[in-house]
């Protein structure tokens, strides 16, 4: 199994998604400097961390989504290959058109750094495959720009085609306006493509793997992309 | 020739942006409502002829400088 993890100008949670996929799982998992027009041979997975790309300029994402390491992701995305977008991941995939929408200002407007609490919706794909749908796990937000937003036709469409991956719930996996900690549209937290193996969202699961640190809600995902992998790494 | 791109977001999406400047607003006792906040992005594009540079202005939006899902453009040509 190998990751590779795409490196901006201004990434700051390249480190924790290392951490989480090398040194805790056991991953072989590479930095891959934006300036780069390949990932490496045999990438399995592509996980954009979370950061201020570009120091967030123009829109959060907009500049990384040109970057020339994206072309590559794009071709890995569109043959079939995983891609795992977190915080400012998520808002690159959307500006790069990977995945519909656009992560607007909190409605708070201000940075929100919480741990909360997530619903699977769809527990069919190869990031949620070890779960169930319904499960509720924890896991920390920390942004500034994570209030989903898509037009309401295009909202309709992603809702009817099960593009919602994790949904923002209570604790016991209620869903409600008042566990949306950001103002996003239907309590979104993380969406996937038509094909299902590009997924983007606001929270941040690779924080939470590490025992030593004291919790491990994002195991999960995890547990889910070595299941779905499992198989390639034997061929 | 100069261009002047007025970036703005959709009249259906939330501004809190606006919205708290526009409380600010209401804290000095000014009467105002709808306050939006957009960009303004000056581009110097060369040509002569404004109709080219405009189209390339707006191609210019349609890559990078707009994002369809929550904002407009408007494209002046000075």
């Amino acid at each position: 199994m190998r990751v590779a993890v795409p490196v901006f100008p201004g990434s700051n949670c390249d480190h924790d998604a290392l951490h989480a996929c090398g040194t805790v799982i056991g991953w072989d998992t590479i930095p891959v400097w934006h300036q780069e027009t390949r990932l490496p041979e045999g990438t399995d997975l592509v996980f954009i961390p979370g950061g201020f790309s570009y120091g967030d300029y123009l829109r959060c994402g907009a500049i990384a989504a040109l970057a020339p390491i994206m072309a590559d992701v794009k071709r890995h995305a569109d043959n079939g290959g995983l891609v795992l977008g977190v915080c400012n991941g998520f808002q690159i995939l959307c500006e790069a058109q990977l995945l519909p929408g656009a992560l607007l200002r909190n409605a708070s407007l201000r940075f929100i750094h919480a741990d909360v609490h997530l619903r699977v919706e769809r527990a069919d794909l190869p990031f949620t495959a070890a779960m169930k749908a319904g499960d509720v796990f924890r896991v920390p937000i920390a942004h500034a720009e994570g209030n989903f937003t898509l037009e309401p036709a295009d909202l309709a469409d992603l809702e009817a085609r099960g593009g919602v991956a994790f949904r923002y719930c209570s604790p016991q996996g209620e869903i409600g306006e008042a566990f949306v900690p950001n103002g996003a549209m239907n309590g979104i937290a993380g969406i996937v493509n038509v094909r299902g193996n590009v997924l983007g969202m606001m929270p941040h699961p690779e924080r939470v793997v590490d025992p030593r640190l004291g919790a491990t809600g994002g195991m999960g995902i995890f547990r889910s992309l070595a299941t779905a992998l499992a198989p390639r790494s034997y061929e | 020739m100069k261009v002047r791109v007025s970036v703005q977001l959709k009249p259906g999406i939330l501004d809190p942006q606006g919205k708290a400047v526009e409380q600010g607003l209401h804290g000095f006792g000014f009467a105002v409502e709808h306050v939006r906040i957009g960009r303004l992005i000056e581009l110097e594009v060369p040509g002569t002829d404004a109709a080219d540079v405009k189209a390339r202005a707006q191609a210019m939006c349609d890559k990078l400088l707009v994002n369809p899902v929550m904002e407009k453009a408007s494209i002046e040509v000075l």
